[in-house]
């Protein structure tokens, strides 16, 4: 049995990221992962002079859709129809489900998809099961990821958490290959195999969207492997599910998002495959072409203008590759389709704020995420924001009696004087003795106080406060300055 | 259709409302235009540097470059898929029949009439031009149709060359989207290096479903 699958699927993040932090082989996975592609994305983002006014403009241009929203939704469902294509709108996953479902259909029983983490959200594939389709994944992680029974942990490389040996048993196992080799280029080859007939042979294809372009009706779709090209070349019929954020304004538009977004996802220069393409050709891809728009409670978040920029999202994963949690925990403990910082401010929205709450609360507000974002979302701002809204939705007496609540009090009145503070950090030198252990960390503490090391270590505080260092500092020198 | 009728309206009415306007096009046009745009547009290198650095760019993604000059096309493509060991040959119906006469019995081109997966599957490679290339990253712009083929040529056989006219590199992105923008109504795809994945242990491997060896021959 996988860990990933006994985990509680609702568990709040510190209580999901417990089992995990105890994962040694996850974390060794995680942070490998995350450390490779965290300095290639360095690497291709120092080298070109221009990165900045490339956030800058990508920020603008992304801001500059949601403001415009309902206008380019409509050019692009015009242009798109005029090409041949068909839109849909569905205003939730439900929605969205029925009518994949039904243009699904098809006398083989199967489709095959390019990783799609909207189709994630929608939970596509059961609903495609129950009516009678199967999906296939195509994009090597994906299948991964499906073969085991598993979830994706990161946007952009859903299988992070699985190293070599782990793949290769679940390759042996599921494609009853004995005498697989656990090197990358032998578990690559097996998914050549494995899916080469399928693509040659599926006649209806579901992949998600990097962006609509609204002045054409075209859509483009950013890749490595080439099943993306597979996917919506080959079959008869492609239906893709987009959300209704993922429009742009134009073309010309794709100069700097073609730009940032590689270079931010896997620190590429530029990705082996983009395609684009306009509704249907002659002689040419599918002869049937669906988009399906799709609201799912984006609008409510597009109605909070401070958590509005939470949409400017072009799904890189740089946030979660640079945040000290994520790095952590990896994406499972955050218990949603978008893990790190991104999830945590989008999940909680996405769930008119019933889902997910504990979310905007794994973060140390360091900002690296925002640093690290190319369309500069201030993350950590929209989760103070959101970390407000749900205080505030918490009832008077409740609050009154939290315990973070009467900590922040206590804080407070100790902050406002400078013998308080004296005295309360003498204090806590002595009262936090019994707690530090050998290996110099407070691990746990006692009562209330409990919640806070749950899931983290704590350094105690240190034998000379900062004010008692200066004031010695300056005793000694002072007649020598 | 009314539940589809009504799907629509209800969304477009929920941005109307959550954005607190009735959107007209006019103005986000003006806004668009505002948009700063200050990152580099165009390049700033000699040919003979932008050259030097579209080459390297391309051998970073294991790409195999030769040149040639511009009469001498024909020779220089038959040496390669010799070189290659390659034998039949999938061809766009309109590729340019000229640079094809330097072949002998050893290599058969195959013309793409409308020929079937299974069938593209059993050549050994593919021959096309492209649009335009991109030496900041390494990137081939192909637009089909015509002389590049339909989009299944480039993605089916195991290895594809790809021929370039040495005046259709540009140095930027920014410079390739403007001369893209006469292309935008065809499909478009854009290649840089041979199909590859990451997703085990971040490292790479090249040749996943496309091509799994890319190479390129510069005319002129």
């Amino acid at each position: 049995m996988e860990m990933t699958t006994q985990q509680n699927l609702t568990a709040d993040f510190p209580t999901a990221a417990i089992p995990l932090l105890h994962d040694e082989q996850l974390r060794a996975n995680v942070r490998h992962a995350t450390d490779v592609i965290q300095e290639k994305r360095f690497v291709r983002t120092t080298e070109i002079p221009d990165w900045q006014p490339l956030r800058d403009a990508g920020q603008k241009i992304r801001a500059h859709v949601l403001a415009n929203l309902d206008v380019y939704l409509e050019q692009f469902e015009a242009r798109c129809s005029a090409a041949g294509g068909h839109v849909h709108w569905a205003r939730d996953t439900a929605e969205a489900n029925r009518i994949i479902a039904a243009l699904a259909q098809n006398s083989t029983g199967r489709a095959i998809k390019i990783k799609s983490i909207t189709t994630e959200e929608l939970e596509l594939n059961r609903a495609l099961e129950a009516g009678g389709i199967q999906a296939i994944e195509t994009d090597l992680a994906e299948l991964i990821v499906q073969l085991g029974h598993d979830r994706p942990s990161h946007i952009c490389v859903p299988a992070l958490h699985k190293n070599r040996h782990q793949v290769r048993e679940l390759f042996v196992r599921e494609m009853n290959l004995p005498y697989l080799g656990d090197q990358p280029e032998d578990l690559t080859k097996a998914a050549r195999l494995y899916l080469r007939e399928k693509f040659l042979t599926t006649p209806v294809a579901i992949s998600g969207a990097n962006f609509l372009i609204a002045e054409t009706g075209g859509v483009c779709i950013v890749e490595s492997e080439g099943n993306g090209r597979m996917c919506l070349t080959l079959p008869q019929t492609l239906i893709t599910i987009a959300g209704i954020e993922k429009v742009i304004p134009r073309f010309r538009d794709l100069d700097v998002l073609l730009q940032v977004l590689p270079r931010s996802a896997t620190g590429e220069r530029m990705n082996p495959y983009n395609s684009i393409w306009t509704g249907i050709y002659p002689n040419d891809g599918p002869r049937e072409f669906h988009v399906v728009l799709l609201d799912n409670r984006r609008t409510e978040v597009l109605a909070d203008p401070e958590g509005r920029e939470t949409l400017q999202c072009i799904r890189c994963g740089a946030c979660q590759n640079a945040c000290p949690v994520y790095r952590q925990t990896g994406g499972h403990a955050y218990n949603s389709v978008y893990a790190g910082p991104i999830g945590a401010i989008l999940t909680p929205q996405l769930a008119s704020m019933q889902k997910g709450q504990s979310l905007p609360y794994a973060s140390s507000l360091c900002g690296a995420c925002y640093e690290v974002c190319p369309v500069k979302i201030n993350i950590p701002e929209v989760l103070i924001h959101l970390r407000g809204k749900i205080v505030a939705a918490k009832p008077k007496p409740a609050r009154a009696f939290d315990p973070e609540a009467i900590a922040m009090r206590a804080m407070q009145w100790i902050f406002q004087s400078e013998t308080r503070l004296k005295l309360a950090q003498k204090f806590g030198r002595i009262a936090q003795r019994p707690f530090i252990r050998a290996s110099g960390w407070i691990e746990r503490l006692p009562g209330m106080l409990g919640g806070w090391t749950k899931s983290r270590d704590l350094r105690p505080l240190p034998p000379q406060s900062f004010r008692e260092w200066f004031a010695q500092r300056n005793a000694s020198r002072g007649r020598h300055d | 259709m009314t539940d589809a009728l009504n799907a629509r309206a209800e969304i477009l009415g929920r941005i109307r409302s959550a954005l607190g306007r009735d959107g007209s096009l006019p103005s986000a046009q003006q806004a668009w235009q505002a948009i700063p745009r200050e990152y580099k547009l165009a390049g700033q290198l000699n040919p003979a540097r932008r050259m030097d650095l579209f080459v390297d760019r391309l051998h970073d993604y294991g790409v195999h470059v030769t040149h040639c000059r511009s009469h001498a096309i024909a020779a220089a493509i038959a040496e390669r898929f010799r070189a290659r060991n390659k034998r039949t040959i999938l061809v766009p119906r309109e590729i340019d029949q000229t640079w094809l006469s330097e072949a002998e019995e050893d290599i058969h081109f195959l013309t793409d009439e409308s020929l079937s997966y299974e069938q593209l599957d059993h050549c050994d490679g593919v021959l096309t031009g492209c649009v335009l290339g991109i030496a900041e990253t390494g990137t081939l712009g192909i637009s089909h149709g015509s002389a590049n083929g339909r989009r299944a040529l480039t993605l089916i056989p195991d290895y594809h060359l790809c021929v370039i006219d040495a005046n259709s590199v540009m140095e930027t992105v920014p410079e390739a989207f403007q001369a893209l923008e006469a292309y935008k109504d065809r499909p478009i795809t854009l290649i840089s290096g041979p199909s590859a994945t990451a997703d085990i242990e971040m490292t790479r491997i090249q040749g996943v479903h496309g091509p799994r060896v890319l190479d390129v021959l510069i005319a002129g």
